[in-house]
């Protein structure tokens, strides 16, 4: 360990004090929400420091920064290790990040009982930033909880239309969600254990034990199935994704900011991370199920987006159709699709998030969500449309924004898999671009409706203001660093991923020859 | 003859009662002291009760290692082992804490009060006894003991119909279950004690000479039966289907308090019972595992299907808590296979403890005059008036639910691991469906509390906001030290782990 102290446990640890601290209504208002910026402010430095040493820092299994605490489940195999590797690292980063945003909107935005918003949120941060720090899949499943949760009471007393019953759906989806994949990673700890000696949730020992002896194909199928579809169901993969468009609705935005930008990813990377490496066999057996699936994400939700009204929903449910981008990378299985992934969920977090920023800004202007009555907000509101057109067309996956560089890889690793899966997710992003467009077009362009006049008529509309666009400004600002500065992601994630895919890919081949 | 007289008296070693003994004589001491204080002093004899408990709580851990451990005495009516000192402690928890809700309980009514904190202790010094027990007789004795003194206690509201209603219920299902369990216990001495089989034996009804004739003869069909019936007696015990039907008109209808330790004490006194039994009859696991099996499943179902439609929350608590024998249940199986899956059991139960104890606390808090009336919708909002109370509430429940950071869903954790180290994978799915339907019913109590309704409220709608009150330093203590151990057992579970390792020595 180079550094004096643990700038991870820290990360995790700063915003779930400060939450406690608020939680227990210790300081004046003013001071409380000063400490609230620490609180969102350190993991958020933490992480762009952490990034910045992470090549220069020694690393042990590819990961950096490790270190590891009992907590008195050892006999289970069950330690709080933490650590970052190459693939951990950019969503810590984006974690890091969009925690920041999420947390000075919320701030900034005057909500009802914003002490116990402010609290929920942060102990939401806490979660995240152990979620991607965690080399325990134990803790890695913990700490993904921990951080949903507060989701479903922010969404319960802050949300919008429907919210009651939004919470409860998304309660018991979700839950059954971590469930399945939580009987997943009980699999692999037994499982692990079988073949003499104990089991372990550590996943670099997990990765030494599987590589030496391979778990049958019968069982990593099985093991593998859990995996997909509970981490498919936290990830909103089509068909089990009704739960998300509602919650987005309903949620309030810091809320669907932190959930749609980074939570979710949780299942994705549990898939990178966990499932592919380890159950090489499992994934092979399913690749044709998840591709049909994903391309259900891509078109299916493609074209119900299109169909959306309700800008909020658009927002909702094109998240939902950029996951299928997300779960083909998942099932080219391949170093170039799983580091596509990667930056896929990067710039999803990120342009999500803004999107999502951006309609409630939007809302507070025209006091609708509806596109139908909206139009011309850019002339009142400049900035804010310069703001929302550019998160759009990094959502599309324009050049110069991150998202480019995921679709690309992703497009390209999965011309191996079949030429015509290609050019189906191909037609996705035409898809995209129409309702992304027309979203933009709808409500920034074109003449006002009569009812937004009314409405503009009793308050005049503002632009953006400072407090509104300085988490903007992080977003947008992380997205074109990506967009134009790939390599500053892609470099450890390339190493991280040439260190652990090409054995389990050659345990397949290895397979597949000796058929 | 003489000889083994003699040697029964000398191996009756008192010393090694202790605790119940102390148990006993305080309960006595209440009575004496209500006959011997004036009446205005009286407030006081709850207090000295507790105070007794701790005493005997700290004199269990001052002598956790005593020096009884592994020998049988009374004549192997009972035997001392590590398992039995956890129990100890865990009753005497309980017992402490069902006394001081009780206080707050009956404060509310007009009825003689001193009785309720005696017969608590009578049956905490049963459920030891239970948890020790190494021959049919004692357990039969200590079984009933706690039964007998349950009945009064569920019905010590008698001026409340619906808790006079719960007694009766209580005594005449127990009274079944108590007759079940005795056929069992009659065919198993009947047979251990034929001369004619291999193995058989001079004291039959002694668990460990009942355990060698088992293993000598396996498969005999009237041990089977024998074995299925005392499973069954058990079973009303803990609340597993098919004999959970006395459970919620008897939560609903018993004074709070006492529903808290029937769902805490009473299940823990059964699952005590139930893991020597699994022992004791280990040699007909051919007949144990299957049965348990479908009563595992059908419990963890029935239970949470009949929790997802109750407005009454001890009802709710009632249903719910048959769920947890249900997840219980998964362990007991388990431990055929995997031994740490009863280091598993006693973490659940733990963990059980204190987030039952949160929830019955703010239950009884919150009660009215009229003790069976608590319906859901009394809950409605109660965070704004009261977000102490609000707060010990969703932790207790997101205990009970098992969801992380909580200690509930280390102790589910565990049990689930185990039951898949042991192959149990059908069961395990049962258990998953069950955790997911328990969520609604949890998380719909936790919305109640919080998630404000716009709806106006109805002209004619009756107590819907709980009304104000003060609460006692010493009760805010022990709910949040209950819902900070939920809490900290979910993060650092170390020391609990530590005091269960203890169980291996």
């Amino acid at each position: 360990m180079s550094l004096p102290f643990d700038l991870l446990f820290l990360s995790i640890a700063t915003p779930l004090a400060v939450a406690l601290i608020l939680a227990l209504g210790l300081l004046p208002k003013p001071w409380a929400t000063k400490l609230a910026y620490v609180g969102f402010a350190v993991p958020a430095v933490i992480a762009c420091c952490l990034w910045w040493r992470f090549s220069a820092t020694p690393q042990i299994h590819t990961y950096a920064f490790y270190n590891a605490y009992d907590t008195g489940l050892s006999s289970l195999g069950i330690r709080l290790a933490l650590g970052l590797n190459g693939i951990s690292l950019p969503l810590f980063v984006l974690a890091g990040l969009v925690g920041l945003a999420a947390g000075l909107y919320a701030i900034q935005s005057g909500a009802e009982r914003l002490n116990l918003y402010l609290t929920l949120l942060l102990v939401m941060q806490g979660g995240l930033m152990g979620v991607f720090a965690s080399v325990d899949i134990f803790y890695f499943y913990f700490f993904h909880e921990l951080a949903l949760i507060p989701t479903f009471i922010m969404v319960g007393i802050w949300g919008g239309r429907d919210r009651s019953y939004a919470a409860m759906k998304m309660t018991i989806y979700l839950t059954l969600g971590a469930m399945l994949s939580l009987i997943g990673l009980i699999a692999i700890y037994v499982k692990s254990g079988s073949s003499g000696g104990a089991g372990s949730f550590d996943l670099i020992t997990l990765r030494a034990i599987l590589l030496a002896n391979p778990l049958p194909g019968v069982v990593q199928k099985n093991i593998f199935g859990l995996l997909m579809f509970g981490f498919g169901i936290l990830v909103s993969l089509w068909p089990f994704h009704t739960w998300a468009p509602l919650g987005y609705g309903a949620a309030p935005s810091s809320a669907a900011m932190l959930h749609a930008g980074v939570l979710k990813k949780f299942g994705l990377y549990g898939l990178i991370q966990i499932a592919l490496p380890l159950l090489p066999l499992g994934a092979g057996q399913w690749t044709w199920v998840l591709t049909v699936l994903a391309l259900g994400n891509v078109l299916v939700i493609g074209l119900v987006t299109i169909a959306q009204r309700d800008l909020k929903q658009v927002v909702g449910y094109s998240s939902v159709m950029h996951m299928g981008y997300a779960f083909l990378g998942v099932a080219a299985f391949s170093i170039v699709g799983a580091g596509g992934v990667v930056l896929l969920m990067v710039g999803h977090g990120l342009s999500v998030a803004l999107l999502f920023l951006l309609s409630t800004s939007v809302y507070h202007r025209t006091q609708t969500f509806d596109l139908d009555a909206m139009g011309g907000l850019a002339r009142k509101a400049p900035v804010l449309a310069a703001f929302f057109v550019a998160a759009t067309l990094a959502s599309i996956g324009l050049p110069g924004f991150a998202n480019f560089w995921g679709e690309l890889a992703i497009f390209v690793s999965l011309w191996k898999l079949a030429p015509w899966v290609t050019a189906c997710a191909v037609a996705g992003v035409i898809i995209s671009a129409i309702y992304g467009l027309r979203a933009a077009a709808n409500v920034f362009f074109g003449p006002p409706t009569d009812a937004l006049t009314k409405v503009v008529a009793n308050r005049p509309v503002l632009d953006l203001r400072w407090n509104e666009k300085l988490p903007a400004l992080v977003l947008l600002v992380a997205l074109l660093f990506i967009g134009f500065w790939p390599k500053s992601i892609s470099t450890p994630l390339n190493a991280a991923l040439q260190a652990i895919y090409p054995a389990a890919q050659s345990a397949v081949s290895a397979v597949v020859v000796s058929k | 003859m003489n000889s083994d007289l003699v040697s029964i008296a000398q191996s009756n070693q008192w010393l090694a009662l202790t605790p119940e003994l102390l148990l006993g004589c305080l309960a006595l001491l209440l009575l004496a002291l209500e006959v011997i204080l004036p009446k205005k002093e009286h407030n006081a004899i709850p207090f000295v009760s507790i105070a007794g408990q701790l005493g005997v709580l700290a004199w269990i851990l001052l002598n956790y290692r005593t020096a009884f451990l592994g020998y049988e005495t009374f004549g192997g009516m009972l035997r001392h082992s590590a398992s039995g000192q956890f129990m100890r402690v865990f009753f005497v928890l309980c017992s402490i804490l069902a006394s001081s809700l009780g206080m707050v309980a009956l404060a509310r009514q007009r009825l003689p009060k001193i009785e309720f904190f005696h017969i608590v202790l009578v049956v905490t010094a049963a459920m030891m006894l239970l948890a020790q027990s190494n021959h049919f007789v004692m357990f039969f004795v200590a079984l009933e003991t706690i039964t007998v003194g349950f009945y009064v206690l569920v019905s010590y509201f008698r001026t409340s119909a619906s808790s006079l209603e719960g007694g009766l219920k209580y005594l005449i299902t127990g009274a079944l279950s108590s007759a079940i369990l005795l056929f069992g216990i009659v065919l198993l001495y009947g047979v251990a004690g034929n001369k004619a089989l291999p193995g058989s034996s001079e004291d039959p009804m002694n668990f460990v000479s009942l355990h060698t004739f088992l293993a000598a003869n396996p498969g005999n069909f009237l041990a089977s039966v024998g074995i299925v019936l005392v499973l069954s007696g058990v079973a009303f015990k803990i609340g597993a289907v098919p004999f959970q039907i006395w459970i919620p008109d008897v939560y609903q209808g018993a004074p709070t308090p006492v529903t808290a330790f029937l769902a805490v004490a009473s299940k823990a006194a059964g699952f005590a019972a139930l893991l020597i039994f699994a022992q004791v009859f280990s040699a007909y696991r051919g007949v144990v595992e299957p049965l348990l099996g479908i009563m595992a499943a059908a419990t963890i179902i029935l239970g949470n299907l009949g929790a997802l439609t109750q407005h009454n929350v001890k009802r709710l608590m009632g249903l719910s808590g048959v769920s947890h024998a249900g997840y219980l249940l998964l362990g007991v199986i388990a431990s055929y296979h995997v031994p740490q899956a009863i280091d598993a059991i006693y973490f659940y139960l733990v963990v059980y403890l204190c987030a039952s104890f949160a929830v019955f606390g703010v239950m009884t808090q919150l009660a009215g005059e009229n003790d069976a009336d608590q319906e859901l919708e009394h809950y409605n909002n109660l965070g704004k008036p009261h977000p102490f109370l609000g707060t010990v509430l969703a932790i207790g429940l997101g205990s009970l639910a098992g969801i992380p950071p909580l200690a509930g869903f280390i102790g589910k954790l565990l049990v689930f691991v185990a039951a898949y180290q042991a192959g149990l994978y059908w069961l395990l799915v049962v258990a998953i469906a069950g955790v997911v339907l328990s969520i609604y019913y949890y998380f719909g109590w936790i919305k109640a509390a919080y998630f404000t309704t716009l709806d106006a409220p109805k002209a004619d709608a009756p107590r819907v906001a709980p009304a104000r009150f003060v609460l006692a330093s010493p009760m805010v203590a022990m709910l949040a030290s209950l819902a900070l151990l939920s809490v900290l057992l979910g993060l650092y579970q170390a020391p609990l782990m530590a005091w269960i390792a203890m169980l291996h020595y």
